[in-house]
């Protein structure tokens, strides 16, 4: 008997496990093969646009996924770095043989937590209640909680040409009856599509026609705990290239041998990442598409080629490689795949993760409809705190759209559905310039330390970070500069406007154009704070009217989601709604006015209506 | 729909549009009197206590908008148990939408239909039966003011706002691809230096389409109107009756007046800016004295023709040759003089039978002048007069968005911050044509840009 038991080694599986085992339950983790543990069957990145918020989120809230990726970079590079603050992203590669091992010695380190090997085909169900799983081999081990983390293994069905071989990523036994069940148990399911690039042995590469793109040289990690990094000159560069009218026109001439035009696909592909067969088509007169040559591995002689996802039989593969500039006699070490898989409706959750259908079971990661390692990372991480909470017998932990990108991410879910493998993009996230990367730990970190994910001494070290932004900023306050000749042409040089009188130097650093080094630099000081400290307070007092008006927008949101809304609340006593409303309403169960006033297709007044019976029903209990 | 009608401070019209001779525009939300103070100069409005009335004048960017009363209620105990400002102005159009176009541009936003009573009974003020029974009445009216608001704004201005908004849409999907895809290389690398000159068309084009919407044009810039007749029909009389009317008010408004402008008049709310009334003012006859061509420029000029006959004579050359002239402009055949007899002979056309001497006639020819400038749907019912100007808010705020994201763009923020506004605009468009959300941004992202691993 344990507390929890979560289905599959993922990324949502194995940050899920951590998370439970870490707040005091004994945890069961139960995966198809122990050594495919956290493996990056995709591209070997961590991060990006809004994908590496998620990172410092999770890293912030005492999750694993940061410190991972850290540890195992083979490059780190910040995007979007001049394009404004609340917009840039941190993205590593990592090396995919090692960030494995180093999640898998996480969890082989954790207390409260088991790993065992084997296949679950069956869930043990009492009065809409998960008891715990029942093994293929009969097998039946029972729990409190169940956490259910399959990724893209359900029925999984990976597609070549005109082939159609039942297996899961990386040639892995698939999930079989899984899916099945969850139907018989009323939990409906449909079928997704993703797809992965060939992989071509480095050594076949002539790089010499392709153009560098190199990581940055400097101190990044997501971690707000480790400090690792990787020195510039022992990163491993990217390259970029791209594809030509020759490769286009084998492209043209094949596809109909492509399973996703053969008619073998049914599985709806995400948007976000189309094949290359997907590109030609829809974007019929482009020229080219660029291709990143990106490293995997400092251990295995392989390099993924970003931006050639294909289901083309391998013949073609073999001619669309040898098409493109420097590849020309490169060795495929392993081909492009499309594959396809069961997922559930996320709107059969609560926001919690917490099944509608089944209590105490739960789902994260791709199975939820989701794309993307840290997508999957997050829901797990959530999952499992959830399932914790609900078993202490504490309040559930949700995060707002304007408090975490993960909140956005689960709203997004929970609350609208998928059709296509969802992917976190910046523009989906309308308080973005709050929900930086540079402030996740001061948004989440408190929250982490108070579920207790987040150590005492680490809640410390934050709170001192705290204390000195704090001071410096009260300090700059004070510091004052005089209209002097010299002073005036430092700012000139700066391009910034004169001084007519004397000025703060808090109100300087309001000028978009200065930044914190150059404020101080006028009163002859040198940068003594860590770069972290000075940019937050560069960030915060510089586009402080931004901020405050996203945070005067936020407020509003705030004041609707306090207003909850029963869950088992009977949508057929509001009269005054539309169908479709009524409808929807009663289908998604949202928590809160919030949430209810997001879902489409209810408009203002059936909210306005909704508030009205809320109100009559909290004044009739309360008499 | 993001719900955010609930907890901003927001402003409407609490009397019927155009025809009362003092208009009250409430303001409701915790920022209502912080709001109406910026504008108020007169008592300190944060000082004066609840419940009273202050004396002043509001004036947006130097300008005086009008003379008002100004009474304030202070939350709990105000009809929506929120800070409320109303505010007495002088009657009309014009001066209606001017003090609720500065505050929408301090950052008030335009009441929903109803949105007052809503308040009132979400904050306890009334009880569930009259506040559920507005609600039924609003949302009954739901679907017709869904097809108002597709009559309000003709097919032209309509259409307008849909470019308008995949415009923008496209400006903000080009920024975002930048941001969302950072190594994306097909794409044009979006500066301050792109933003700002497409931000500026897109702020012309909104411009165009309020002076293409009819009301809004009535509203903002009054009719162009000119006065002709033949000598001696009573057209000083007439003007000198217009003027001396209660309710007619002559204003002088900077920066509007052009130099064929001479002066203007106000009629039950509307303004009607005289064309030339230099000739009628010192000659009864414009045809003779400044001769032909000069009228025609006139005319030509002018929305708005008041052809006076003289309703005691049989129509003479000039009277004909004048009917001829202004036979395609939008124009009101006034007969003067009704007071004398009825012997003027035309056919198939409406006169407006008025009597300068003893002031008869006058109401007639302002509901003539209702008629042919103010939608008829929107006179007369405040529901619908409030969908239409909710529309005109709308673009308005998203003007005001436009116009801080220029402003942004034009101090070099960078084109992350500036893009906050160039959403919003495209928010407050979409909540004109129901078309807006994160999903069709994302759409339109994945459709323009190929995008992928």
């Amino acid at each position: 008997m344990y507390d929890a038991i979560i289905i599959g080694g993922g990324h949502a599986g194995s940050e899920a496990s951590l998370a439970v085992a870490r707040l005091g339950h004994e945890t069961l983790l139960i995966t198809g093969n122990i050594n495919m543990i956290a493996t990056m069957p995709c591209n070997p990145s961590i991060g990006g646009p809004a994908k590496g918020t998620l990172v410092r989120e999770i890293d912030a809230l005492g999750g694993e996924m940061g410190k991972v990726a850290d540890k195992t970079s083979l490059q780190m590079k910040m995007l979007n770095h001049s394009k404004g603050p609340a917009v840039r992203a941190l993205r590593a590669q990592s090396d995919k043989v090692l960030y494995p091992k180093e999640m898998q010695k996480s969890l082989f380190a954790q207390e409260n937590l088991t790993v065992k090997e084997a296949y679950v085909k069956r869930l043990l169900v009492e009065n809409n209640t998960v008891k715990g799983v029942i093994l293929e081999s009969g097998e039946i081990i029972e729990a409190n909680t169940v956490i259910l983390t399959a990724g893209t293994y359900m029925e999984a069905c990976v597609l070549v040409g005109s082939t159609s071989t039942p297996e899961g990523p990386d040639k892995q036994k698939p999930s079989y009856g899984l899916s099945e069940h969850l139907r018989e148990l009323g939990i409906e399911t449909f079928r997704l599509k993703t797809g992965t690039p060939p992989r071509i042995k480095r050594d076949s590469i002539d790089f010499s026609k392709m153009e560098l793109s190199p990581g940055d040289n400097f101190k990044y990690h997501f971690s707000y705990d480790d400090s690792v990094f990787v020195p510039l000159e022992k990163e491993w560069p990217c390259y970029l290239i791209h594809t030509s009218e020759f490769t286009h026109s084998i492209i043209k001439s094949n596809l109909r041998k492509s399973a996703m035009y053969s008619g073998l696909v049914k599985g709806l592909g995400p948007r976000y990442c189309p094949s290359i067969e997907d590109k030609l088509v829809r974007f019929a007169d482009k020229e080219r598409h660029q291709l990143f040559i990106e490293p995997e591995s400092q251990f295995i002689d392989e390099v993924y080629l970003q931006g050639f996802s294909t289901s083309m039989p391998h013949d073609i593969q073999e001619e669309m490689v040898h098409s493109l500039p420097g590849l020309e006699n490169a060795v495929i070490a392993k081909y492009a795949y499309a594959i396809e898989y069961d997922a559930i409706h996320p709107t059969d959750l609560w926001p919690t993760l917490e099944s509608k259908i089944i209590n105490n079971l739960y789902f994260a990661g791709q199975v939820n409809g989701t794309s993307g390692y840290e997508e999957a990372a997050c829901q797990g991480l959530m999952a499992g705190i959830n399932a914790a909470l609900k078993m202490q017998g504490k309040e559930p932990f949700i995060l707002r759209r304007d408090e975490a990108y993960i909140g956005v991410l689960i709203d997004d879910l929970v609350t609208k559905g998928v059709l296509d493998p969802y992917r976190m993009l910046t523009s989906r996230a309308e308080f973005r310039l709050l929900l930086r990367h540079d402030n996740a730990d001061i948004r989440l970190t408190e929250k982490g330390h108070r579920i207790g994910l987040i150590s005492d001494e680490r809640y410390q070290k934050f709170l001192d970070k705290l204390s000195l932004i704090k001071a410096e900023t009260a300090r700059l306050k004070t510091v004052t500069v005089n209209p002097t000749a010299v002073i005036n042409q430092q700012l000139k040089a700066a391009n910034s406007g004169e001084l007519k009188e004397k000025i703060s130097l808090l109100d300087l650093l309001k000028r978009p154009e200065l930044s914190y080094d150059f404020v101080i630099s006028l009163i002859d000081e040198k940068r003594t704070l860590p770069l972290e400290i000075t940019e937050q307070i560069e960030i915060e007092v510089t586009y402080e009217g931004y901020i405050k008006k996203a945070i005067k927008e936020a407020e509003k949101l705030i004041k609707e989601e306090r207003i909850q809304i029963p869950a088992d609340f009977d949508y057929s006593k509001l009269h005054n709604i539309a169908l479709e409303a009524r409808v929807k309403l009663s289908k998604i169960k949202p928590l809160t006015v919030g949430q209810a006033s997001r879902i489409s297709g209810v408009n203002p007044a059936d909210i306005t209506s909704l508030i009205l019976h809320l109100k009559e029903h909290s004044s009739n209990t309360s008499k | 729909m993001v719900m955010k009608m609930i907890f901003d401070t927001i402003v409407g019209i609490a009397t019927l549009r155009g025809i009362s001779a003092l208009n009250v525009i409430r303001v409701s939300g915790s920022d209502a009197i912080q709001l109406v103070n910026r504008l108020f100069v007169g008592k300190d409005l944060d000082q004066q206590p609840s419940h009273t009335v202050s004396y002043g004048h509001l004036i947006d960017d130097g300008v005086i908008i009008d003379e008002v009363l100004v009474s304030i209620f202070r939350e709990p105990k105000s009809f929506t148990a929120e800070n409320v400002v109303e505010i007495s102005t002088h009657g009309g159009y014009l001066i209606a939408e001017k003090v609720i176009e500065a505050l929408i541009k301090l950052g008030c936003r335009m009441a929903e239909p109803g949105e007052f009573t809503k308040r009132a009974y979400l904050n306890g003020r009334i009880d569930l039966t009259q506040a559920e029974s507005i609600m039924d009445m609003v949302n009954a009216k739901t679907m017709t003011q869904l097809q108002i608001a597709n009559q309000g704004l003709n097919g032209q201005v309509k259409e307008l706002i849909n470019d308008l908004q995949s415009d923008l849409l496209s400006l903000i999907a080009k920024i975002e691809v930048n941001i969302d895809y950072p190594e994306y290389d097909d794409a044009v690398v979006m500066t301050n230096e792109i933003i700002i000159p497409e931000t500026k068309t897109i702020i012309d084009k909104i411009n165009q389409i309020l002076i293409k919407s009819d009301t809004g044009k009535v509203i903002r810039e009054g009719i162009k109107t000119v006065i002709v007749g033949r000598p001696n029909v009573g057209k000083s009389s007439l003007l000198n009756t217009l003027l001396r009317e209660d309710k007619a008010i002559v204003t002088e408004i900077s920066g509007t007046t052009r130099d064929l402008i001479e002066g203007e008049l106000n009629l039950g709310g509307i303004l009607l800016k005289l064309i030339d009334t230099a000739g009628i003012r010192t000659t009864d006859d414009i045809v003779e004295k400044i001769g032909i061509d000069r009228a025609k420029k006139a005319l030509s000029e002018s929305d708005l023709v008041l052809l006076v006959l003289d309703q005691s004579q049989k129509l003479t050359d000039a009277d004909k040759e004048l009917i001829e002239l202004t036979s395609d402009k939008t124009r009101i055949i006034v007969g003067n003089k009704t007071d004398l007899g009825s012997l003027v002979d035309i056919q198939n056309e409406n006169i407006i039978k008025v009597s300068a001497k003893n002031k008869t006639g006058i109401d007639l020819l302002e509901n003539e002048v209702k008629r042919l400038f103010v939608d008829e749907v929107l006179i007369g019912n405040n529901e619908t007069m409030l969908s239409n100007a909710r529309h005109i808010g709308k673009l308005k705020e998203a003007n005001q968005n436009l116009k801080d994201a220029l402003s942004s763009a034009q101090i070099n923020y960078p084109v992350d911050m500036v893009e906050i506004d160039l959403r919003k605009a495209w928010e407050s468009l979409g909540e004109i044509t129901g078309e807006s959300g994160t999903e069709i941004l994302i759409s339109t992202l994945f459709s323009k840009f190929c995008l992928g691993k």
